[in-house]
This record gives structure tokens, C-alpha cells and sequence, in this order.
């Protein structure tokens, strides 16, 4: 497999310098964009594998370039924003984002994320048909007969709590909206009503997790939405 | 010296010329076109001196010009701007009338507006058009008006009787003084005349009805005389106000004060015209006093009251209306409490005045022959039917006749029974104390009543010839006349106690009313209460809708659920001009209630808004003086409560100011120790180059660690920020705490990794309103702390329990515990357990999350653990939280 090849769209120079560093440590090439003009371009003409996006701009909103591109594209985004605005997130997100770095952030955190976003791009691949069979920790999801079982014992789902489940696996790895839960698996009119979610979700906790506290899978992004994190595949 | 010192004005004196120079400032200048009689070419005049301002380049616009048909007038008023009428439905018929709004919007600089006296068709804002007039001249706008003598208050009098019919539209002399320049247009008489004839006044039709009534030389002599000699008048006052700010004279009469002393009549309202005339003559301040006497207590009395009352305030007299049942003794009383140089009478000759009941001049002059005493001729009011024949006398009742025959015939029965004993003489005084108590208890017309009853049933069954009305011995004839004349004293005195009574109990009430609002409203510290007492204490006294309406901060009144009643538009025009206004006013006197603006020593508060159940009963002067005296208080209230807030925010402010000068000096030095050291560990790795590997790593992870310090430090700080700026609005949802606490420790993750930390969140607990991310910061902030300040090998624990209504969560560890003092001081900002310690924060963590538990309506508290540690206990209220439609079993 060749280098992946990461575009990094952000305007200050040192936060860019760190981050090609970083990447081009763990072997993969990058392209630099300071603007949203920049960033459209090198996009289109780059094919990059992944990009990271600064939200707040010189030229624009970041978050309308993430809707533009992802009209033509599904590459995986990753957002970069201050942590006093979670809207914004939520906003990035909706556009079509898959996961976010509140600033400051670590090399660590920062490559985690991107791993993880180019694993879940490379397992999408249509090429290779999905398997009905999930797993992270103990715990086995088989999509087609809807068993679900922990440290091989059956737990036994409602059928939302299911639906839930299933909606996480399908955007595993991503974050996932309150909103965009809300609307997979409840519907529209329930978009409005965030507790739902929460309850069902301390459910699934409850029932998948060791130690429902300190969830290592479901996790929580306080404010934003849920993801479920550390996937592995085969059967 | 003795010169300098008679050179220094009048303070006072000076004050009134400086305050119509400042008056004057801002607002419009009024020129009044004054004349004589109609004819002399004021309007003319006036349309000329427009037209030479027009072309002058001023914005001229004619308001209303009545042209009376007359051509040459017609041709003057081509090529101007004219505004157009509004038309007033009023009984039955359309008016065109001047179109105040219309003129207030048009933009002029000067508007014409003939006849200042015009009197406006109900509805209309103000009563008269010189109302108007005062409008238009308060927003700024010079006015052009035209006015005849007769129709100047202070002249009105003089003027109905040399014309021969009554003048009812009239002018305050005060807007004739006060206007800036005023034109006599004189024409003497016999050219007026010609002018008549000619036809160049009226149109021929009306010449002669005109010149047999009021155009008869005689009349317009007089008036011209009169219109003269006052401008002359105002010639002088321009003079003297002259030599005021001159300081030209040296000596000024003391202060004068004149008391105008009615009775209740309409007819006395000449007499307050008269009094205010000479009080404005002297110099002097004008009272105007009705002494309210026990048999002033029926309708038309009041009625004949209000209406003085009424003219007195628009004259801008003051009116006071005194009860008491000796006219003399209650004016003495007045003029001494009041410092009363002179007194104005009216000197009526009425046709008959007993011997012996003393003219009131000569009592009051008797009693204090200091006081000056001016009669003026009045014509008398009418004579009081003060005794007998009144039937809505208020002692008056057929019941009372019933009950006295009752007793009559019940002393008749008991005499039959002690004649037996008893000399008949002796039974007159059984009757005698029938009669007296009669007359004490039921009033003068039953005891006249039980006293011929007495007298006939006496002679009848007592006196012989026994069983006829005849008598035999004349000397019973003394004793009959002896029982009448005491049935009349005892019932004289007998009414003029209930009538004292009666005056004391109402005075008496009306002071505890307003003692019970004053006190009520003493003990009100919000607005709130104010409406309240409003509503609970001022409607029930004047049996009305009662509603404060209160200004917003940029002085618009706002709507309330009380007011629903009020017209805002009325209120707000009493705000704005700090004058009653609506209901028994003369300013919207067609609202449906009267709006009170609420005066206090600053400034305007607000408008209390009356509406009574019945349109006159807010019409008593005495009904007044209470609502003035409650409006006072309500607006000083209002005001303490103003300030009391303003204190309290400066109170807040300057403790703000404190903590923000404490948090820079200790923000200062927590940012710069991280920057410090993060600045020489990254020059350590710059310049030292042939730093071995190992080393060079531990730097740099000296530097994340600062940097993850500074992260910490500026996100307490952001947060705190935040907490304490005004209107913070909590994004409150309702979270599941396991989430909230599982987001903490994720958050806290790498420095957590090698602690032992325990959760007990039993799976049961109740969903949470909270703010997610301010509440996973208390969190945050009380793990940080046990991070910081415990051994680490100190074990952690997280918990929560819910109990009753409220939910108590829990962070503890088993730790060196809290050091000595009140746990309290480490929620106070930059309070650290330890001083001069080399772990950062500063000591923000704690406070801040007193302020946002605090924000949630919780508490926060340390304690030391069992058995050793610390415990931080929060607890927050539970609500109720909203419900989840059960899902279908599987």
C-alpha cells in the first residue's frame, strides 16, 4: 500500500509544522493548505487519503468547505476547533465530518484519531464486501441474525437498543451526532429529545460494557454525540 | 458696603427670570396677535408676519385660520402650507378642527394657529386649543396665535359684563404673560365702526346683528381700555423682570400670601378669579380655602366644591378644603398654619343677617386684626336651607318620625300608669326626657315631631279638662314652649356631634388609609410589592381598578396584567409631561380613567392608572389629596427602590472590582511560572545540542506537562469568566451521570492511568438537568485536586446516591485529608491548602465549581472522609425529569 496522503488545511504555521512532522513520522505524506481557496483545489487535484480542517479560516468556514466536499467525496474528514464552541462541532459534524480534535491536542491523540479514520476508510472499501460479524472487547455483534453476545453469553437487546448498536457499528469510528442517532433510529420527531438517547445509551452501556463508568467502546463526546471506538473485525 | 449689599437681587426673584430664560430655551416662542375686539386685522397681521418669515427661508405652515369669509384675509393665505383639519365626530356632527399630531409630525418651524382661545370638541387632547398651543410650543415650535381681550381669564369677568354675555372660552393669563412678544393691533372704535360698515369684518348679512349687540361703541371703549391698560401691564412685568436680572432696584417687598376664601357655590369661582388677579398683582402665592361645614355633606355642595377646586388648580392656586363647623375658627387656623399675609372675602349683602350672628370679616378681624381682609363683592350664594323641610337632610328618616311616635305613645301608656302617684306637673319632665332623648338620638325633625306629640298628648290625657285638647290652666302653655325650645337645643347639639362625628370618622379613616400605604409601602424593597399594594391597600380605599405602570430603561411604559385597563398612550403622555392626564382632567378627559404621574425628588417613577367604578367618584378634593398623597408615596418608594438597586449594584461592582484585582495578581503569577519554565526548557533543547537523548526527552515531556498546566489553569479561568458574566445561560439537559462522570475520567485520562479510582453509580439513577460541560469541569476540577494534593498511592472514589428530592454525588479519596481551618475558605478564589506550594492552579478549581453548582441551585461542601481523606459532597436538586414512552417488549 502506498503512503497515505494527508492534507492539512489550517492558517497558523506552527500547528501545521507540528503536524506534517508528526504524519510524515508515522509515514505518510502531506500537503499543506492555508486557506479555504487553497484547500479546494489541493483537494480536487490531490486526491488526498484524509483531511484535516481547521475550522476557523482566514477565507471562510471550514464547515461549508466539509459540505461542499462532501457533495463529490467521502474521504474522511477530521475537524480541528476550540473547545468553547460545540455547536460549531456539532455543525462541522453534521456536514459530513467524521471525527474532531478539541485544541490544544496531542501528537498522540492527533494520530489515534487519524489511524483510525483511514483503518475505518480502508475496511469501507466497497472492493471488499462487509462482514456481517462485529467485535470489540468481548463482546460479538452478528448484523444478520442480530445476536449479540458478551464473554460468549447472549445479552439480550430491546429492539432499539439494537437498532442503536447498529447504527453505531455502521459509522464506527466516526462520531456520531446526537442528531444523526436520533434521526437513524428514532425518526424525525424525535430530534428534539437528546434525553432518549442518553437513557438508551446508559443502557447499552450497562449491558456492554465492564465497567459502564469508564466505557472503553461506547464512548461518550459530552455535548456533541456518542462513537464506538476500538472495532475489530473477522469473525 | 451698605450699597453692595442693597444692589444684591432677590434669590427668588432672580430664580424666576432665570428659570423662563431657561424655560424659554428649547422650547418654541409664542407671539400673540392681540387686540381689542374682532375686526382690527389681527389674523391679517398674523399672516403677514407668517408670510415675511416664509420668505425669510423659515418652514411656515398654517395649523387653522378662520378667514371669516373675508377676501382679503383669503388672498393672504394663498401659497402657504396648510395642514390639513381633522374631523371629530362629535354629537351627531362632523368638526373640522386643528389637527394637533398632524403639526407636532409636520416638521415646521412655525405653525399659525388663530384663536388661542377655541374652545376643542370633545375628545380632543386638551380641552382648549391654547392646550394645544402649549404643545406645540414644549416640542419646540414657534407659534403664531391671535387673541382678544376678552377672552384673557383675568379679564373674562370684567369683560361678560360690559359685553352683556358670559365669556366661557378663555386663556390663563400665564400663557399671555409667558409668550414671548405679544402685538397689539389697535383701531379706536369709530374706524372699527367704518370698518363694519364697510363689510370688511363680517359679511353684510351679520352686520347689524353685530352692531346692536356687540359692536355698540360703548362696549368697544371699555374693551379697548381694558386691552391697553394689560398690555401695558405685561410691559411693566417685562420691565421689572428686567431690572431683576439687572439688579437694577435695590429694595424688594417681603413674600405675600393671599388666601381666596370660598363657600360652596359655583358662583364663587368670580371670587378666585378676583384673588388670583391680585395675588398675581402683589406678587403674591394664592390659596384657595373651603371651609367644609357639617351641612356642606349633600351632592350639590360637592359638586359646587369639585368645581372650585377644579378652577382654582387650572388658575395653578392651590386648593384646600378644611373641615370644621366654625367657618371663622377653621380660616384663622389655616391663614396661621399657612402664613397668611391677607385674606380675600367676598362680601355678599344678603337680605337678612340676624343681630346676632357677626359677619365673618368682622370675627376673623376681631380675632386677629394683623390680617389684611380684602372683601370682594360677590353676589351671595344662595342661603342654605339650613333647618327644617329637607328630606335628604341626612338625619332624615320616616323611620325615625315612626320610632318617635313609638316612644311618644310608650311615655303616654307609662304616664297613665304613674298618675296614679304622681301630680301631672311632675309626669312634663317623664315627656321632657322622652323629647331630649329623641332629639339626641333621631334627629331634629323627630323631636320636633315627639315634642308636639308630647305637648298634645300631655294636655289630652293629663291636663283638665282630661280627654280634650282644652285647657284649663294657661300656665301649661310655659311648659309647652319650655318643651319645645328644648326638643330644638338638645337636637341642635345632638346633630352637631353626629356631624362631628361623622367629619372626624372620615378623616379619621382617610388617615389610616394613608398611614396604612405609607407603612405597607415603607416595608416594599421590590416593584413587585409596590403593584401589590397597589392592588390590595390603594384599589379597595377608592373603590377602583387601580395599576402602576412602570418605565422601561429607556422611558416607554410597559404593558402589565394589571394595566390592562390603561391606555398606554395616555399614561405615557403623563409620564412625558409629568401632568395628570385621562379621567377628571382637562388633558384626554375622555379616557376612562385618570393617570397619575408618579412625581418623586429625581425624577418621574412612573403613571398609577385609576380607573373608578363610577366616573365621578374620583372628584372630592378630599379624594384627590388622598390620591396625591398615596401617588407621592408610591413615587418615593419607587425611588428608594431605584436607589436601593443602584447601592446594591455599586456593592456588587466594587466587590467584582476587588476580585478581579486579587485574580490578576494571582493569575499573573500562575500563567507566568508554566510560561517561564516553558520558555527555558524549550531554549534548554534549542541551544544545547549535544544534550543526550535521554534528556532531551525529559524536557520536552516537561514542557507538554507545563503546557497541560497552562491548558488547565486557562480553562478554569475561560470557565469562570463565563460563569460570572451577567446573564449566563446554562445549557441545561437532562444526562444519565454515568456519562458525565465517564466523560470526566476519559478527559483526565493519562494522568489518571496510574491511580486507583473506584465508581459507585448505581444503575438506577435518576436523569440530571444539568449544563454536560460545566458540570463534567467540577468533576474535572475535584479528581485534579485529589491528583494534586494526594500520595500516589491514595485510592479515589466516585459516587452518587439519590435521596429524596435532591441527588448527592461525591468525589473522595483516602488521602492526607484537608488541612486545618474551615473547609469553607478553599472556595473562596486563590485560597490554596498549601501556601507557596509548587503545584499550579490557582485555587481557582474550587471556586468555580461553587459557582457553577451554585448556578444549577446546588451546594458544594468538603468534609474530612472516613476514616481518613477527604470528601467533596455536591447536592443538586432532581426535578422531574421528563418521561420516555416504554418501548414495545422485544
Amino acid at each position: 500500500m502506498s503512503k497515505p496522503q494527508i492534507l492539512i488545511v489550517e492558517d497558523e504555521a506552527d500547528i501545521r509544522r507540528f503536524v506534517r512532522i508528526a504524519l510524515e513520522k508515522e509515514g505518510m505524506t502531506t500537503a499543506e493548505a492555508k486557506s479555504v481557496e487553497e484547500a479546494r483545489i489541493d483537494s480536487a487535484t490531490r486526491r488526498p487519503e484524509l483531511i484535516i480542517v481547521d475550522l476557523g479560516l482566514p477565507d471562510g468556514d471550514g464547515k461549508a468547505f466539509i459540505r461542499e466536499l462532501r457533495t463529490w467525496s467521502n474521504i474522511p474528514v477530521v475537524v480541528l476547533s476550540a473547545r468553547e464552541r460545540e455547536e460549531e462541532k456539532v455543525e462541522a459534524l453534521d456536514a459530513g465530518a467524521d471525527d474532531y480534535l478539541t485544541k490544544p491536542f496531542g501528537v498522540p491523540e492527533l494520530l489515534a484519531r487519524v489511524r483510525a479514520q483511514l483503518r475505518r476508510a480502508a475496511l469501507l472499501n466497497p472492493n471488499q464486501p462487509a462482514s456481517p460479524v462485529i467485535r470489540f472487547g468481548n463482546v460479538r455483534v452478528d448484523m444478520a441474525t442480530h445476536e449479540v453476545t458478551k464473554a460468549d453469553e447472549v445479552v439480550h437487546l430491546t429492539p432499539i437498543e439494537f437498532r442503536l448498536l447498529a447504527a453505531l457499528v455502521r459509522g464506527h469510528g466516526k462520531v456520531l451526532t446526537h442528531r444523526q442517532l436520533l434521526l437513524e433510529v428514532w425518526g424525525p420527531s424525535y430530534v428534539y429529545r437528546p434525553h432518549y438517547l442518553r437513557v438508551y445509551m446508559a443502557n447499552l452501556r450497562q449491558k456492554l460494557e465492564d465497567e459502564p463508568a469508564r466505557p472503553k467502546h461506547i464512548i461518550t463526546e459530552l455535548q456533541v454525540g456518542y462513537r464506538l471506538a476500538c472495532l475489530s473485525d473477522g469473525p | 458696603m451698605k450699597a453692595m449689599k442693597e444692589k444684591r437681587p432677590d434669590p427668588d426673584q432672580l430664580l424666576k427670570v432665570v428659570s423662563k430664560e431657561l424655560k424659554q430655551e428649547g422650547r418654541g416662542r409664542l407671539k400673540i396677535f392681540f387686540g381689542a375686539y374682532a375686526g382690527v386685522g389681527k389674523t391679517y397681521a398674523m399672516l403677514q408676519a407668517g408670510r415675511q418669515q416664509f420668505e425669510q427661508g423659515v418652514n411656515v405652515t398654517v395649523g387653522i385660520v378662520e378667514t371669516h369669509d373675508r377676501e382679503e384675509t383669503k388672498r393672504l393665505l394663498e401659497g402657504f402650507s396648510q395642514l390639513p383639519l381633522r374631523s371629530i365626530a362629535s354629537q351627531g356632527r362632523v368638526i373640522q378642527d386643528f389637527d394637533l399630531d398632524a403639526a407636532l409630525s409636520s416638521g415646521a418651524n412655525l405653525v399659525l394657529v388663530d384663536e388661542l382661545p377655541h374652545a376643542n370638541p370633545v375628545g380632543s387632547r386638551h380641552a382648549k386649543r391654547w392646550g394645544d398651543v402649549e404643545e406645540l410650543l414644549a416640542a419646540g415650535i414657534d407659534v403664531y396665535t391671535t387673541l382678544n381681550v376678552q377672552h384673557l381669564e383675568s379679564v373674562a369677568d370684567i369683560a361678560s359684563g360690559i359685553i352683556g354675555t358670559h365669556v366661557r372660552e378663555t386663556v390663563p393669563d400665564r400663557v399671555f404673560d409667558d409668550a414671548v412678544e405679544v402685538v397689539l393691533l389697535d383701531l379706536p372704535p369709530d374706524d372699527l365702526l367704518a370698518r363694519l360698515d364697510a363689510g370688511k369684518v363680517y359679511v353684510p348679512v351679520a352686520i347689524e346683528h353685530a352692531r346692536q349687540n356687540f359692536f355698540r361703541k360703548g362696549n368697544l371703549i371699555s374693551l379697548r381700555e381694558i386691552a391697553l391698560r394689560r398690555v401695558a401691564d405685561r410691559v411693566d412685568a417685562d420691565v421689572t423682570s428686567y431690572r431683576v436680572s439687572k439688579s437694577i432696584e435695590t429694595v424688594w417687598p417681603t413674600r405675600e400670601r393671599l388666601m381666596v376664601c370660598v363657600s360652596a357655590a359655583k358662583t364663587q369661582e368670580r371670587l378666585i378669579a378676583e384673588g388670583i388677579r391680585l395675588a398675581q398683582r402683589l406678587q403674591a402665592e394664592c390659596l384657595v380655602v373651603h371651609v367644609q361645614e357639617p351641612s356642606d355633606s349633600d351632592d350639590a355642595s360637592r359638586e359646587s366644591v369639585r368645581f372650585l377646586a377644579q378652577q382654582a388648580e387650572e388658575r395653578k392656586a392651590e386648593f384646600i378644603n378644611v373641615p370644621g363647623d366654625d367657618v371663622a375658627e377653621a380660616l384663622l387656623e389655616c391663614a396661621r398654619t399657612r402664613n397668611v399675609t391677607k385674606l380675600v372675602l367676598g362680601h355678599g349683602t344678603r337680605p337678612w343677617n340676624p343681630p346676632w350672628r357677626r359677619k365673618l370679616f368682622e370675627r376673623i378681624t376681631r380675632a386677629n386684626p394683623e390680617l389684611g381682609i380684602l372683601l370682594v363683592a360677590v353676589k351671595p350664594p344662595p342661603r342654605k336651607k339650613r333647618y327644617l323641610g329637607r328630606a335628604t337632610r341626612p338625619d332624615f328618616h320616616w323611620g325615625s318620625l315612626a320610632l318617635a311616635t313609638g316612644a311618644c305613645a310608650l311615655t303616654t301608656l307609662v304616664a297613665l300608669w304613674l298618675v296614679r302617684y304622681f301630680d301631672p306637673p311632675n309626669l312634663v319632665a317623664l315627656f321632657l326626657l322622652n323629647v331630649v332623648v329623641i332629639s339626641l338620638r333621631l334627629g331634629r325633625i323627630a323631636a320636633i315631631w315627639a315634642a308636639l306629640l308630647s305637648v298634645a298628648s300631655f294636655d289630652f290625657f293629663f291636663i283638665p279638662p282630661l280627654l280634650s285638647f282644652a285647657m284649663s290652666d294657661t300656665q301649661y302653655l310655659f311648659t309647652f314652649a319650655l318643651i319645645l325650645v328644648i326638643a330644638w337645643v338638645t337636637s341642635a347639639v345632638g346633630s352637631r356631634l353626629r356631624a362631628d362625628a361623622r367629619i372626624a370618622l372620615a378623616g379619621e379613616r382617610r388617615a389610616a388609609a394613608v398611614a396604612r400605604v405609607a407603612r405597607d409601602l415603607s416595608g416594599a424593597d421590590k416593584s413587585e410589592q409596590i403593584v401589590a399594594i397597589c392592588r390590595e391597600t390603594i384599589a379597595p380605599l377608592f373603590e377602583a381598578k387601580v395599576a402602576l405602570i412602570l418605565p422601561d430603561s429607556t422611558d416607554r411604559l410597559l404593558p402589565s396584567k394589571e394595566g390592562e385597563f390603561a391606555d398606554l398612550s395616555v399614561a405615557q403622555w403623563a409620564y412625558d409631561h409629568g401632568q395628570r392626564a385621562g379621567l377628571g382632567t382637562s388633558i384626554l378627559s375622555a379616557a376612562e380613567a385618570l393617570y397619575l404621574p408618579l412625581k418623586a425628588p429625581i425624577r418621574c417613577r412612573g403613571v398609577l392608572a385609576i380607573q373608578p367604578q363610577n366616573r365621578t367618584s374620583l372628584d372630592s378634593p378630599d379624594d384627590k389629596r388622598l390620591l396625591e398623597a398615596c401617588g407621592s408615596s408610591i413615587a418615593l418608594a419607587l425611588e428608594r427602590i431605584h436607589f436601593a438597586q443602584v447601592a446594591q449594584e455599586t456593592l456588587v461592582r466594587m466587590e467584582g472590582e476587588r476580585m478581579r484585582n486579587s485574580l490578576l495578581s494571582a493569575v499573573s503569577h500562575d500563567l507566568r511560572t508554566p510560561l517561564t519554565a516553558i520558555r527555558g526548557l524549550a531554549e534548554t533543547l534549542e541551544q544545547a545540542t549535544d544534550l543526550p537523548r535521554n534528556e532531551q526527552t525529559e524536557v520536552a515531556s516537561a514542557i507538554r506537562h507545563q503546557a497541560e498546566e497552562l491548558q488547565q489553569l486557562v480553562t478554569n479561568l475561560l470557565d469562570l469568566a463565563r460563569m460570572q458574566s451577567a446573564g449566563v445561560r446554562l445549557d441545561k439537559q437532562w444526562h444519565p451521570l454515568d456519562e458525565i462522570v465517564g466523560s470526566a475520567l476519559s478527559r483526565l485520562g493519562p494522568a489518571l492511568s496510574k491511580r486507583e479510582v473506584r465508581t459507585e453509580l448505581p444503575s438506577d439513577l435518576p436523569l440530571l438537568e444539568v449544563d454536560a460541560s460545566l458540570f463534567e469541569r467540577v468533576l474535572i476540577n475535584l479528581l485534579d485536586n485529589a491528583l494534586k494534593y494526594t500520595p500516589p498511592d491514595a485510592k479515589m472514589l466516585i459516587g452518587a446516591k439519590a435521596v429524596g428530592r435532591s441527588m448527592y454525588c461525591f468525589v473522595e479519596d483516602n488521602g492526607p485529608g484537608l488541612p486545618p481551618g474551615d473547609p469553607e475558605q478553599f472556595f473562596k478564589p486563590f485560597v490554596r491548602g498549601q501556601k507557596e506550594s509548587a503545584i499550579s492552579g490557582v485555587g481557582l478549581g474550587l471556586a468555580l465549581c461553587r459557582s457553577i453548582i451554585a448556578a444549577h441551585g446546588g451546594t458544594i461542601r468538603a468534609e474530612a472522609a472516613k476514616p481518613a481523606g477527604t470528601r467533596f459532597e455536591i447536592r443538586v436538586p432532581l426535578g422531574s425529569p421528563p418521561g420516555i414512552e416504554e418501548e414495545d417488549a422485544a
